[in-house]
C-alpha cells in the first residue's frame, strides 16, 4: 500500500517544496495487487478499520440486530403479536427445546418476543441518533462559523438544556405527550440529547474555521456556503459520527428505560424495556423472561459503543 | 475570587429562568385545558370548570402565568397532587433517601473510577490496563436496568441463600447497608467514564515538565503520582463529577424502583403509574434545580482548588 501514499504531484517534474523538482517515483515492485482507490482519509480509515477486531465484532454484532429489527421472521417463526400463541397453561417455564428463552407471565414464547423487540430498539436508537446529528449538528456549524450574536444565542440555549438531566426531561414530555409511539420516544430523547451533540460540532468547528486554508479560501472569496460545506464540514464532521454512534447505545438503553418505567412504549408494541417491566414481579422465581430480553438490550448498547470507539481510534490522526 | 463568585451566581440565573420557562412552557402552554383533562370523559359542570380555569389562571397571558409559577417555586410551592397534598410536603421525607443514594453512588464513583484509572495509566500499555480498558467498556454498556436486577438476583438473593447477608435484597430496613447495590449499579456507567478520564488525565500528566522535575530531583513515586500529578489533573475529575450529578439524579428513578427505595426517584415513577401529572411535574422541577444548585456549587469549588481562579 506504500505506492497508494505517494503524495500526488511526485515524478511529474514539477518543483517540490524545495524548488528542485521531486525524484522520479521509482517503478512499482510486483507485489499484492494495489488498491484501486487513492489513499484519503477515509480509505485509509477503512483499511485500517478492517483489521480491528473491536470493530469486525461490533460490525458483526450491530449487523446482526440490523437484520433481527428488518426481518425478525428470519429468527423466528412465532409472531408476538399474535395472541392465541401464547398458552397461559404454560406460563413462566424455564428453557427449553420449544421456548429457547422460557415462557413469559402470559405463556408467550420469550425468544419469539426479544427477537421481535429488536426493532423498536433499532429505530429509537438509530432515528435519535441520525435527528441529534442533523439538529446539533447543523446548528454547530451554525454558531461556530457565523460566532458573534448567533453563537452567544445559541449556546445560552443549551446551557438551559443542560440544565434538565435527560432522564427527567424525557419523562416529563413524554408524561404530557402519552402517545406510547415509537416517534413520540424519538423526538422527546432528540429535543433532549441535540445540545450535546451541538457542543461538540461547535468546538470543532470553531478550531477549523482557525486554520490557514479556510483563511485562504476566505482570501480567495469563496462564499459563505463554500467555505462551511467543502472546508469546514468535511474537516469537523469526525467527532459528530463517532458521539452519534456511541449515542445510539444511549439511546436503546434511553428506551428501554422509559418503557420499563411506563412511558415509553406501550403494549401491544414489544419492547426490552416493556418485557423487563412485565417479568419484574415474579423475577425470583422465574429469571429468564427478564434476563433475556436483557442480555440483547445489553448487546445492542456494547455494539454501538465499541463501534463508536472503533470508528474514533480509526480516524483519529496516527503519527506515522 | 469574590469575583469569580459573584459572576458564577449571575450566571446560575438565566440558567433557573431558562430551565424553569421551558418546563412551564411544555406543561401549561399544550393546546387544551388541565382542567378539562382532570374531568375525564364526562366532562366538567361550567361552574366547577370556571373555578378551575380561575384556580390555575388559564385566562392570563401566559408570561403572567410564567410569572405567577415562578413565584410559587420561590415559596417552595410545586404544586398539588390530586387528592391536595402539596408535592413539597410528599417529598419532605423521600429527599433524604435519595440524597443517601446519591451520595453513595459519588462515593463509590470516585473511589472506584479514579482508582480504576490510576491503576490502568500506571500499567499503561500492559495487561492490567487492557482489563481496566475492557471492565469500563462493560460498564458503560450495561444499562443500569440490567445490572440492577441482575446484581440484586446475584447478590442480594443467591448470596443471602448462600449465608452471606451482605447486601438486602430490597429497601432500607437494613440502614445504610441497602444503599451499596443500589449505589453501586447507579453509579456503573460513571465509573467508567471517570475511570477512563483518570488514565487520560494522568497519562498526559506524567509527560508533564513538572512531573519529570519531580522525578528527577529523587521524588518517591507515590509522591510524584499522588501529589504532583493526582493534584494538577484534579479539575476536569471535579467537573465530570458534577456534571454527572444530572445522571445520577435522573438514574434514581430506575435505580430506587428496582431496589425498592423509597426515595424521590420511586415518588415519580409511582406517579407515572398513577397518572399523577402534577406530582411528576414538580417533583421533576425540583430535581432540576437541586441540579442547578449542585453545579453551582462545584463551580464554586473550582475557586477553592485552582489557584488561577482563586487569585484572579
Amino acid at each position: 500500500m506504500s505506492d497508494a501514499r505517494v503524495p500526488a504531484g511526485r515524478g511529474d517534474g514539477f518543483p517540490g517544496p524545495s524548488g528542485r523538482p521531486w525524484p522520479p517515483v521509482p517503478p512499482v515492485p510486483p507485489g499484492p495487487p494495489a488498491p484501486s482507490r487513492p489513499a484519503s482519509l477515509g480509505n485509509d480509515a477503512w483499511n485500517d478499520l478492517r483489521r480491528r477486531p473491536l470493530f469486525t465484532g461490533s460490525a458483526f454484532l450491530m449487523g446482526i440486530f440490523l437484520v433481527m429489527s428488518v426481518f425478525p421472521q428470519l429468527f423466528t417463526s412465532v409472531d408476538p403479536y399474535d395472541a392465541t400463541t401464547c398458552v397461559l397453561a404454560e406460563a413462566r417455564q424455564g428453557m427449553s427445546e420449544f421456548h429457547w428463552f422460557g415462557t413469559d407471565n402470559l405463556g408467550c414464547d420469550v425468544y419469539a418476543r426479544t427477537v421481535h423487540g429488536a426493532r423498536n430498539s433499532v429505530v429509537v436508537g438509530g432515528a435519535t441518533a441520525v435527528l441529534t446529528a442533523l439538529a446539533g449538528g447543523s446548528l454547530g456549524l451554525v454558531a461556530g462559523f457565523r460566532g458573534g450574536a448567533t453563537d452567544t444565542l445559541l449556546s445560552r440555549l443549551t446551557e438551559v438544556f443542560f440544565a434538565i438531566p435527560a432522564v427527567l426531561g424525557a419523562l416529563l414530555l413524554l408524561t404530557i405527550f402519552r402517545t406510547g409511539e415509537v416517534w413520540t420516544v424519538v423526538a422527546a430523547l432528540a429535543v433532549l440529547a441535540w445540545p450535546m451533540t451541538f457542543r461538540i460540532t461547535r468546538v470543532e468547528v470553531i478550531t477549523v474555521r482557525a486554520q490557514e486554508y479556510v483563511v485562504a479560501a476566505e482570501a480567495l472569496g469563496a462564499s459563505a456556503a463554500r467555505i462551511m460545506f467543502r472546508h469546514i464540514l468535511p474537516n469537523a464532521v469526525t467527532p459528530v459520527i463517532v458521539i452519534s454512534t456511541v449515542n445510539v447505545g444511549g439511546f436503546v438503553a434511553a428506551e428501554a428505560g422509559l418503557s420499563f418505567l411506563g412511558v415509553g412504549l406501550r403494549p401491544p408494541d414489544v419492547s426490552w424495556g416493556l418485557m423487563i417491566a412485565d417479568a419484574r414481579g415474579r423475577f425470583l422465581e422465574a429469571p429468564e423472561p427478564l434476563l433475556f430480553p436483557a442480555l440483547f438490550l445489553s448487546l445492542t448498547v456494547l455494539a454501538a459503543i465499541m463501534l463508536g470507539e472503533a470508528v474514533r481510534d480509526a480516524l483519529a490522526p496516527k503519527p506515522r | 475570587m469574590g469575583r469569580y463568585v459573584v459572576r458564577r451566581l449571575i450566571q446560575a440565573i438565566p440558567v433557573v429562568l431558562g430551565a424553569t420557562l421551558l418546563i412551564h412552557a411544555v406543561v401549561f402552554a399544550l393546546p387544551g385545558s388541565p382542567a378539562v383533562a382532570r374531568a375525564g370523559a364526562d366532562g366538567l359542570p361550567p361552574g366547577a370548570a370556571a373555578l378551575l380555569r380561575e384556580h390555575y389562571r388559564l385566562g392570563e397571558p401566559f408570561l403572567v402565568q410564567y410569572g405567577h409559577y415562578l413565584a410559587g417555586l420561590f415559596r417552595g410551592d410545586l404544586g398539588v397532587t390530586f387528592a391536595g397534598v402539596p408535592v413539597a410536603d410528599l417529598m419532605a421525607g423521600r429527599f433524604q433517601v435519595t440524597v443517601n443514594l446519591v451520595v453513595t453512588a459519588l462515593v463509590v464513583e470516585a473511589v472506584a473510577g479514579v482508582g480504576l484509572g490510576l491503576y490502568g495509566a500506571l500499567r499503561y500499555g500492559g495487561a492490567q490496563d487492557a482489563l481496566v480498558l475492557g471492565v469500563t467498556l462493560v460498564l458503560i454498556s450495561v444499562p443500569a436496568l440490567v445490572t440492577g436486577f441482575v446484581l440484586q438476583l446475584l447478590l442480594g438473593v443467591r448470596l443471602r441463600q448462600a449465608g452471606v447477608g451482605l447486601f438486602p435484597v430490597a429497601g432500607i430496613a437494613e440502614g445504610w447497608r441497602g444503599y451499596l447495590l443500589p449505589g453501586f449499579v447507579l453509579a456503573a456507567s460513571s465509573i467508567a467514564y471517570l475511570a477512563r478520564l483518570t488514565r487520560a488525565g494522568l497519562l498526559e500528566a506524567l509527560r508533564a515538565g513538572y512531573i519529570r522535575t519531580a522525578v528527577a530531583k529523587g521524588l518517591s513515586r507515590r509522591r510524584v503520582v499522588g501529589l504532583h500529578a493526582l493534584r494538577n489533573m484534579l479539575i476536569p475529575l471535579i467537573t465530570y463529577l458534577g456534571a454527572d450529578l444530572g445522571t445520577l439524579m435522573g438514574g434514581t428513578v430506575i435505580t430506587e424502583t428496582i431496589f425498592n427505595l423509597p426515595g424521590v426517584g420511586r415518588q415519580l415513577a409511582d406517579s407515572i403509574h398513577l397518572r399523577e401529572q402534577p406530582v411528576i411535574v414538580g417533583t421533576v422541577t425540583f430535581l432540576v434545580l437541586v441540579y442547578i444548585l449542585a453545579n453551582l456549587v462545584v463551580d464554586l469549588l473550582y475557586a477553592v482548588l485552582d489557584p488561577r481562579i482563586r487569585h484572579e
